[in-house]
C-alpha cells in the first residue's frame, strides 16, 4: 500500500513540466540497507524526490523514517545501496563530501573549538583556496548577515546555544554551496528562540537564494517555514507537496495523523461517479466529496475532517449527526470539545474562545455535530 | 537555620567568635597531623634522596667509593669540562658532551618514532565500537605484565645477526651478509620505541577518545581533504595528548638505563649508564650525583617547555 502511495509521489515530486524551476536535486529510486544478514535495516526503500531550484523544502517525518539518511546522502556521508543522486543534473552519489558543493548545518553544529567564531565561517572558504582579501570579506559579510559582528573573537564554548546556530549557518553559507542541508538545527533551541530561528532561516533563504532542505520531526515548524513537504515514514515517501496540500489534502491516513490534529470518520458510500462520492454518515448525514484520482471506492470510506472545521450546536431537534460531550479541554485561544457520536465515533471539535457566539458545552451535554462538505477529506486506505 | 540562630540576621558580615577562632586553630592543627604520614613518606622518598643527591655532588670522591666530607666543586666542573691528567690543560668534556648528545638525539628520536607509531594505533583503538577498545587497550598494556629486561633480551634476539630479522631477510635473498643492528643506536632506538610506546599510545587514545568525531564530519563537508582534515581539525584537538605523550615517552627515554645497556653495548652510552659507571667502575660519587642533577634539569626544562605549550594552547583554545 504504502509503495503505492510513494509512485504517486514520484509523480508529484520529479514532475519537471508542472513547474518552470529546474531542479537541483533528483534523488532516483534511492535505497539504502545498514548491516546484513539478519541484522539488515532498510533506512530507505527506493525514495525519489525532486527537490527544485531555490525552494525551500522539507523532509518531515518520525524518527527513523529514513529522512536523515537521505540527507546525509545528499551530503555524502553515506552511499546509496542502489539508485542515484542527482545534483545541478550530474550525478554525485559516489563523490566525497569535500567533492560536493553542498554543506550541512548539523544538529549538534559541529562547531570547531579550537577556532574563533570568525575562524570557523572561514574554514571552508580557506578549504577550497580562496585569495586571503575576499575570505575575510566573505566573513564579515556572513558575520553581520547573522548578526554576529561583536562575537568574532570568541571561542565557540564562549556563546550561547542560538549564537552557535547562527555560526553554524554562516559556516555553511560562507562557501555559497548550490544546496544547505539542515538536519534537525533547531531542535536543541528553546521555544522562543526556535520561533526567531524559524524566520530568520526563512529570510536567511530568501536574502541568498540557495536551495534549502530542511529535516525535522516538528510538523509545525515544516508547516510554517516549507515551500514544500516530503511527508516520510518507515523509509518510503507518502506525499510530497506544499504545507497547505499536505495539511487540507493528505495522502492517507499517516500523513493525516502526523500533519495536525485529525479526526478520521468512516462513511458509507452511497453513490459513485469518477471523481465525486455521495457519502452517508451516521444515521442521516449525507455529504458529497472529492474521490482522489485513481481511487474505486468500496462499501465504505474513510474521511478526514480537521477539528476547526467541525461545528457544534446545542440544538438537537432534527439532529444529523448526534453526540454528547465527553470531555472539555480548555487551550487558551482555542477550546477542544470531545465528542463521542452516537455511531460510536470519537472526534475532537476546536471552537475558537472569544468568538461572537461564544458557546459554551458541558461534559454530558447532547450536541449536534456538522460540518461543510468541503471540509471533508477522502483517504485512500 | 536563621530562625535557630537570630544573631546572623543582625550581622550581615561573618565575623568569627573568639571559641571559632580557637576550633579553627585546632582544626588546622589536626589537618597537619593526619597528613603528617604523607609528608613524611614524600620526604624520605622524594626530597631526602635529593637532598643527599645535592649534598653528594658538592663533596670530594673516597678513595675506593663514597665520599669524603670535604666541600669540592670538582665535580660540577667536570660535568662539561675536561682537565687532562698529564698538562692540566682544560678542554671541554668531549665525552660526557657527546653522551648527552646521544641520549637527547635518542630520546628525540625515540619520542618522534613512538608518536609517529603511536598515533594511528590510537586513532584505530578510538574508532573501534566502545566494547572492542578495551580489549585493544587491553592488548596495548600486555608487554606491561613481563620484565623489562627480559622483554630487552627478547628484542636483542630479534635483531641480533643470527636473528630473526636478518636470518628472514637473507632467505628471501634481500641481503648478503647480515645487517649490524645490535650494539648501533638503532639496536637502542628500536628497543626504546618498543618498551615506551603504550606510554605515547595511553594518553592520545583519552585524547581521541574525548574527539567528536562529528567535527571531522563537519570539516570534510567544507571542503577539508583527509590530510587537511587531520592538520586542521584532529591534530589540534588531540595536542593535549601528542604533548603528554611525547613527555611520557622523552622523560624515561632520556634516563634509559637497560635499554641502551643490552642492546647498545658497551660504548653507545647513554646518560643513565654514564651515572651507573661513576657510581660503580668510575668510583667518582659526587661526579654521578652532579650527572644525575644535570638530568634532572633537562627534565625540568622539558617540563617547564611543555607547560607553557599547554598554558598557551588552552588560552587560545
Amino acid at each position: 500500500m504504502q509503495q503505492q502511495v510513494s509512485e504517486e509521489s514520484v509523480l508529484i515530486g520529479s514532475d519537471r513540466s508542472s513547474k518552470s524551476m529546474p531542479l537541483m536535486i533528483e534523488a532516483i529510486d534511492v535505497s539504502k540497507v545498514f548491516g546484513g544478514g539478519d541484522s539488515m535495516i532498510t533506512a530507505l526503500d527506493a525514495v525519489s524526490i525532486g527537490i527544485r531550484e531555490g525552494e525551500f523544502f522539507t523532509l518531515l517525518g518520525p524518527s527513523g523514517c529514513g529522512k536523515t539518511t537521505l540527507l546525509r546522502m545528499i551530503a555524502g556521508f553515506e552511499h546509496p545501496s542502489s539508485g542515484a543522486i542527482l545534483l545541478d543534473g550530474s550525478d554525485i552519489s559516489q563523490l566525497p563530501p569535500y567533492r560536493r558543493p553542498v554543506n550541512t548545518v548539523f544538529q549538534s553544529y559541529a562547531l570547531f573549538p579550537h577556532l574563533t567564531v570568525a575562524q570557523n565561517i572561514a574554514f571552508g572558504l580557506q578549504m577550497l583556496d580562496r585569495p586571503k582579501a575576499e575570505i575575510s570579506e566573505t566573513v564579515d559579510r556572513m558575520l553581520s548577515m547573522v548578526k554576529m559582528e561583536a562575537m568574532k573573537d570568541r571561542l565557540t564554548s564562549q556563546i550561547s546555544g542560538g549564537q552557535q546556530q547562527r555560526v553554524a549557518l554562516a559556516r555553511a553559507l560562507a562557501p555559497q554551496p548550490k544546496v544547505l542541508l539542515l538536519d534537525e538545527p533547531l531542535s536543541a533551541l528553546d521555544l522562543k528562540l526556535r520561533k526567531e530561528m524559524q524566520i530568520e532561516l526563512k529570510r536567511l533563504q530568501h536574502e541568498t537564494g540557495i536551495t534549502f532542505v530542511f529535516v525535522t520531526h516538528d510538523q509545525e515548524e515544516a508547516l510554517t517555514m516549507s515551500d514544500r513537504i516530503a511527508v516520510m515514514s518507515e523509509g518510503h515517501v507518502l506525499q510530497v507537496g506544499s504545507p497547505h496540500d499536505i495539511y487540507e489534502r493528505p495522502a492517507n491516513r499517516f500523513v493525516a495523523g502526523f500533519i495536525g490534529e485529525t479526526n478520521t470518520l468512516t462513511a458509507e458510500v452511497r453513490s459513485a461517479t469518477a471523481d465525486r462520492v455521495g457519502l452517508r454518515l451516521g444515521k442521516r448525514l449525507e455529504l458529497d466529496a472529492e474521490l482522489p484520482a485513481g481511487m474505486t471506492p468500496q462499501e465504505t470510506v474513510t474521511l478526514v475532517v480537521r477539528p476547526e472545521h467541525v461545528r457544534l450546536t446545542s440544538d438537537t431537534s432534527g439532529s444529523s449527526l448526534p453526540g454528547s460531550i465527553s470531555n472539555v479541554v480548555y487551550l487558551g485561544t482555542d477550546t477542544h470539545y470531545h465528542v463521542r457520536l452516537d455511531s460510536g465515533d470519537e472526534l475532537v471539535a476546536r471552537v475558537q474562545n472569544g468568538s461572537a457566539s461564544d458557546l459554551q458545552f458541558g461534559v454530558g451535554q447532547t450536541v449536534d455535530v456538522a460540518f461543510a462538505p468541503s471540509a471533508v477529506r477522502v483517504l485512500r486506505d | 537555620m536563621t530562625a535557630a540562630d537570630p544573631t546572623r540576621q543582625i550581622r550581615p558580615t561573618y565575623s568569627p567568635s573568639p571559641g571559632e577562632v580557637a576550633s579553627r586553630a585546632a582544626e588546622v592543627r589536626r589537618n597537619w597531623l593526619l597528613s603528617a604520614p604523607a609528608l613524611t613518606l614524600l620526604f624520605l622518598a622524594a626530597s631526602g634522596p635529593l637532598l643527599v643527591v645535592i649534598l653528594y655532588s658538592v663533596l670530594t670522591p673516597g678513595e675506593y667509593s663514597g665520599v669524603v666530607w670535604e666541600l669540592s666543586g670538582d665535580a660540577w666542573y667536570r660535568v662539561i669540562l675536561h682537565r687532562d691528567i698529564f698538562d692540566d690543560t682544560v678542554s671541554l668534556a668531549d665525552a660526557h658532551l657527546r653522551i648527552f648528545w646521544r641520549s637527547a638525539k635518542l630520546s628525540l628520536l625515540t619520542t618522534f618514532v613512538a608518536l609517529i607509531i603511536g598515533f594511528p594505533t590510537a586513532y584505530f583503538v578510538a574508532t573501534r565500537p566502545p566494547q572492542q577498545r578495551t580489549l585493544w587497550l587491553f592488548l596495548i598494556t600486555i608487554p606491561f605484565w613481563t620484565n623489562l629486561l627480559i622483554r630487552t633480551f627478547a628484542i636483542m634476539e630479534v635483531i641480533r645477526n643470527e636473528g630473526i630479522v636478518n636470518s628472514t631477510l637473507m632467505s628471501l635473498g634481500m641481503i648478503e651478509t647480515p645487517i649490524q643492528l645490535l650494539y648501533t643506536d638503532t639496536a637502542v632506538l628500536i628497543g626504546m620505541v618498543y618498551v615506551y610506546l603504550p606510554l605515547m599510545v595511553l594518553p592520545l587514545y583519552a585524547s581521541m577518545e574525548r574527539l567528536d568525531f562529528r567535527l571531522v564530519e563537519a570539516a570534510y563537508d567544507l571542503y577539508a581533504t583527509r590530510i587537511q582534515v587531520l592538520r586542521r581539525v584532529i591534530i589540534p584537538l588531540v595536542k593535549p595528548g601528542i604533548i603528554a605523550g611525547s613527555i611520557l615517552v622523552f622523560i624515561p627515554s632520556l634516563g634509559a638505563y637497560v635499554t641502551p645497556r643490552v642492546l647498545g653495548g658497551g660504548k653507545n652510552m647513554m646518560l643513565g649508564n654514564l651515572i651507573e659507571l661513576q657510581f660503580g667502575q668510575g668510583r667518582n660519587w659526587p661526579l654521578g650525583a652532579a650527572l644525575s642533577l644535570t638530568l634532572l634539569v633537562i627534565v625540568m626544562i622539558a617540563l617547564m617547555v611543555y607547560v607553557r605549550n599547554v598554558n598557551r594552547s588552552e588560552s587560545r583554545g
